[in-house]
C-alpha cells in the first residue's frame, strides 16, 4: 500500500513547492523590468537625437537659399572705362559702388530725397558691387552694354523674404521699414525677386555682411588641421601602443608609463592649447592661428586616446596567432608587423575614429594659438592663418544679426556632414581589415 | 602501420581490481632526484638528430622538468607519453626554443641539433625554428588563403626566388600533407575556412614548406575527429621517411599506432624510453607498468 498521504514519509522536492514558483515569479519580473529599462534609455535617446537634428536642420536649411534681385545695370563705360583702355586692371578702379547706386535709383524713380535713397542703397547688398566687378574683370566686353545682373540683397531683406518678419509689428519694432516693404511688393510683383542656392555659403570665407558670409575658410582650416592630425597622431600613436604592448620590458617603469598615458586621456584640452602656445608659437616660433599649429596641439590630445585603444586592440589577438609565426620562424619585428597589427587594426581604426571625431569638435585648446579670430580669407595652405569649424559656429552665434542664426545652424550641418564623412571613411577602411578567423 | 596489442593481461589485471584507484593513488609518488632513466634514452645504433642532456626547466621557482637527457632519432618517429602535467609539453617546447616567449621560464642543460648547442647565444632562434618546426594542438593556420599560409614560411626565408619557385614548393608541400587533392581548386580561399582535419594538415604543409629537419608536434590530433585523426597519423607515417618527427600525445594507443620509440614522463622526470614494441608489452619500470595499464592517469 502506498502510503502518499503522509507527509514526513514523502520527501518534499524543493523545486514544486510554492515558494520556489514566488521565487522564479520575482526573477523574471526583475528580468522584464531590467529589459524596459534598458528599452527606454535607447527610445529616449533616439528621441533626443531626433529632436536635436530636427531643430538644427528646421533653423538651418533656409540659410542654403539666398534671396537675389534682378537688377538693370548700364556698364557705363564713362564711369568703369573712361581711358578705353580695355586693360581689366585699369577697369578694377572704376566706380562700381556708384554703378549699383545707378542702377538703383533708375529701377525706382519715384525715390527722392538724401535720406530715401540711402535706405534705397541699403536695399541691396554691400557685395553687389563686388560681383559687378568681378563679371567685368572675367568679360570685359560688358563694359558698353546693358545686362540683368542677379545680385544678393541685404539680410535684412532676406530674412524678410523668408518671413522672419513679422509685417503686423509697429514701424519701430521693425528692421524693416514700410518703404522697403513697399519696393520689395514692387519687385515679388514683377519676379524680379527670388530665393537662389546660396553659393556664397561654400565659396566664401567670414564677413561681417551674413548675406556674403561662408564657411569657406573655415571648412579648409579644419581639413588642413585634421589631416595634419591624423598624419602625426596615427603612426605615432600605433607605433607606441606596438612598442608598449609587444617589445617593452614589464617593469616599473613601464608601469609608470602606462599610467601616465591613462592619465593624458583625462587632462582638459585647453591645458594642450597652453602648451602648444608655449612649445610651437614661443620656442618654434611657428605661424600663429596656422591649421599646422593647430594640428599639433589637437595630436597632443587624439594621442593618448588612440594608443590606449591600440593597446587594447593588440591584446585581444589571440597568442596562437603569434605562436603559429613565431614557430615558422618569423622574427619578433615580422610577427608583429605582419600577422598581429593587421588583426589588431580594426580596432586601431576604431580608436583613431573616436580620437579624431574628438579632434573635430575642440575649440578650447584653439583658443591659445589664435584660431578662434575673425579670418576672412581662406587659407591656401596649413600655414596661412585659419579658423576651424567649431569656432566657426561659436563666432556666428555670438553675432546679433538675425540672418547669423539660420547660418550657424547651416553650419553646424556641415560640421555633422564632414563628422558622417569622416566616419564612414573609417567604417569603409576597418571592413577592407577585417577578417574572419 | 604497426599495430601493437597494448599489454592486454596486464591491461585487465589492473581494470578488474576495484580498489586500483585507491592503490593508484599510493603509487603517484614523486620520484627523488636520484632516479636514472630507464632504458635507451641515448642512441648508439642509429643517427641522432637532436640530443638533450640534464635537462632542466623552471617556472619562476617552479621546477616543471628535472635532469632529462634523451636522444632523438633521425627519421624515427619518437613519442612521449605522460599524464597531464608530466611536463612533455614543457620538454618538447624547449627543442625549438618556444619556451623563450616565456617570460619567467628558464632552461638549464645542453640541447644540441646535429651536434650543435641550440642555446648558444651565438645561434639566431630564427632559423632554428625553420629548421625545428612545430604543429600544435589546436590547428592555427594564419588568417591567410591557403597559397599564403603555405607560401608564408619559404618567403620570409628567402627559400624561393620568383614566383614560379613558390608555387612548386607550395604544391610539393600540400602533395606531401595529402591536401592537394582536396584544395587544388579554391588555393586562395582562406585558410580558416577549411574543416578541422584539414586546417590541421594545412599546419603541417606549412612547416614542412620550410624544408626543416624535425618536426615537433604537440597532440597534433587531440581536437579531431577519429577519421582526421586516422588521416594525420597516416601521414606522420609517410612523413617519417623524410622528416624526423617527435610527438606528445595523450592517446598511448595513438602512440603505439604511430612510433618506434617512446618516451615516458613523469612528473617531470623521464622515467623509461625504449622500443615502441616493447615499452607496451614488456615495460621495465612499475610506474610505466601502471601508466599502461590504466592504474592512473
Amino acid at each position: 500500500m502506498i502510503d502518499s498521504t503522509d507527509p514526513s514519509k514523502r520527501r518534499a522536492s524543493p523545486w514544486t513547492s510554492p515558494e520556489f514558483a514566488a521565487r522564479l515569479a520575482r526573477r523574471y519580473r526583475t528580468e522584464r523590468i531590467f529589459r524596459a529599462f534598458g528599452l527606454t534609455s535607447i527610445i529616449s535617446g533616439l528621441l533626443f537625437l531626433l529632436f536635436l537634428l530636427t531643430s538644427i536642420v528646421g533653423n538651418g536649411y533656409s540659410a542654403f537659399w539666398q534671396t537675389n534681385m534682378a537688377l538693370e545695370v548700364d556698364f557705363d563705360q564713362q564711369m568703369l572705362d573712361p581711358k578705353s583702355s580695355g586693360d581689366p586692371l585699369e577697369i578694377a578702379k572704376g566706380d562700381f559702388g556708384g554703378l549699383v547706386k545707378k542702377s538703383m535709383r533708375a529701377a525706382f524713380p519715384d525715390v527722392k530725397g538724401r535720406k530715401d535713397k540711402r535706405e534705397l542703397y541699403r536695399f541691396v547688398s554691400s557685395g553687389a558691387a563686388y560681383q559687378l566687378r568681378d563679371a567685368v574683370i572675367a568679360n570685359p566686353e560688358l563694359v558698353g552694354t546693358k545686362q540683368i545682373v542677379w545680385v544678393p540683397v541685404d539680410d535684412d531683406i532676406d530674412m524678410l523674404m523668408k518671413g522672419y518678419i513679422d509685417r503686423d509689428l509697429p514701424e519701430t519694432d521693425r528692421r524693416v521699414n514700410d518703404k522697403a516693404l513697399a519696393w520689395f511688393d514692387q519687385l515679388s510683383a514683377r519676379d524680379a525677386i527670388e530665393k537662389r542656392f546660396n553659393v556664397v555659403f561654400f565659396s566664401a570665407g567670414d564677413s561681417r555682411e551674413p548675406e556674403l558670409a561662408g564657411i569657406r575658410g573655415a571648412l579648409m582650416g579644419t581639413l588642413y588641421m585634421l589631416m595634419v592630425t591624423l598624419a602625426l597622431s596615427f603612426p605615432i600613436g600605433v607605433g607606441a601602443a606596438l612598442y608598449l604592448e609587444e617589445f617593452a620590458p614589464r617593469n616599473r617603469f613601464t608601469d609608470l608609463i602606462e599610467v601616465n598615458i591613462n592619465n593624458l586621456a583625462a587632462v582638459p584640452s585647453i591645458v594642450f592649447g597652453l602648451l602648444g602656445l608655449a612649445v610651437f608659437l614661443n620656442f618654434f616660433e611657428l605661424p600663429r592661428s596656422a591649421p599646422l599649429v593647430g594640428g599639433l596641439v589637437l595630436t597632443l590630445m587624439t594621442l593618448p586616446t588612440i594608443i590606449i585603444a591600440a593597446r587594447a586592440s593588440l591584446k585581444s589577438v589571440p597568442p596562437s596567432i603569434r605562436e603559429a609565426a613565431l614557430g615558422i620562424g618569423a622574427s619578433k619585428m615580422q610577427t608583429v608587423l605582419q600577422h598581429v597589427l593587421p588583426l589588431a587594426m580594426p580596432g586601431m581604426l576604431t580608436g583613431t575614429i573616436i580620437g579624431m571625431a574628438q579632434a573635430l569638435g575642440e575649440s578650447a585648446p584653439l583658443l591659445m594659438i589664435g584660431m578662434i579670430a575673425f579670418v576672412v580669407d581662406v587659407p591656401g595652405g596649413p600655414l596661412d592663418p585659419a579658423t576651424a569649424l567649431p569656432v566657426q559656429v561659436y563666432l556666428w552665434a555670438d553675432s546679433p544679426e538675425r540672418a547669423f542664426v539660420e547660418r550657424t545652424s547651416a553650419a553646424i550641418m556641415v560640421l555633422l556632414a564632414f563628422l558622417a564623412a569622416m566616419n564612414a571613411f573609417a567604417v569603409l577602411l576597418r571592413r577592407r581589415f577585417e577578417q574572419r578567423w | 602501420m604497426t599495430s601493437v596489442a597494448i599489454g592486454e593481461d596486464r591491461m585487465s589485471a589492473g581494470l578488474d581490481n576495484a580498489s586500483g584507484a585507491a592503490l593508484a593513488a599510493n603509487n603517484i609518488k614523486e620520484l627523488d632526484d636520484s632516479f636514472v632513466t630507464v632504458g635507451e634514452a641515448t642512441l648508439t645504433s642509429v643517427d641522432v638528430r637532436m640530443s638533450a642532456r640534464d635537462v632542466s626547466v623552471f617556472y619562476a621557482e617552479k621546477r616543471a622538468i628535472a635532469n632529462v637527457s634523451l636522444d632523438i632519432g633521425a627519421n624515427q618517429v619518437i613519442a612521449m607519453i605522460g599524464p597531464s602535467g608530466c611536463g612533455k609539453s614543457t620538454f618538447l617546447r624547449c627543442l625549438n626554443r618556444m619556451n623563450d616567449t616565456i617570460a619567467i621560464c628558464r632552461v638549464k642543460g645542453k640541447i644540441t641539433l646535429d651536434e650543435q648547442d641550440i642555446y648558444d647565444p651565438k645561434l639566431d632562434v630564427v632559423p632554428l625554428r625553420a629548421r625545428v618546426g612545430m604543429v600544435f594542438q589546436k590547428p592555427n593556420p594564419f588568417p591567410k588563403s591557403i597559397y599564403d599560409n603555405v607560401a608564408y614560411g619559404p618567403r620570409i626565408h628567402g627559400l624561393a626566388n620568383n614566383r614560379h619557385e613558390v608555387d612548386d614548393i607550395v604544391e610539393s608541400s600540400l602533395q606531401k600533407a595529402g591536401l592537394w587533392e582536396e584544395v587544388k581548386d579554391r588555393l586562395e580561399q582562406p585558410g580558416t575556412g577549411l574543416s578541422g582535419g584539414q586546417q590541421q594538415r594545412l599546419c603541417i604543409a606549412r612547416a614542412i614548406a620550410v624544408s626543416p629537419d624535425v618536426i615537433l608536434m604537440d597532440e597534433p590530433c587531440s581536437a579531431l575527429d577519429p577519421i582526421a585523426t586516422a588521416r594525420i597519423e597516416e601521414l606522420i607515417d609517410e612523413l617519417r621517411k623524410q622528416f624526423t618527427i617527435a610527438i606528445v600525445t595523450h592517446s598511448m594507443q595513438q602512440a603505439a599506432r604511430v612510433s618506434q620509440r617512446t618516451a615516458y614522463f613523469h612528473l617531470g622526470k623521464l622515467v623509461e624510453v625504449g622500443d615502441t614494441k616493447l615499452i607496451f608489452t614488456n615495460p621495465r619500470h612499475k610506474l610505466t607498468e601502471d601508466y599502461i595499464t590504466g592504474r592512473f592517469g
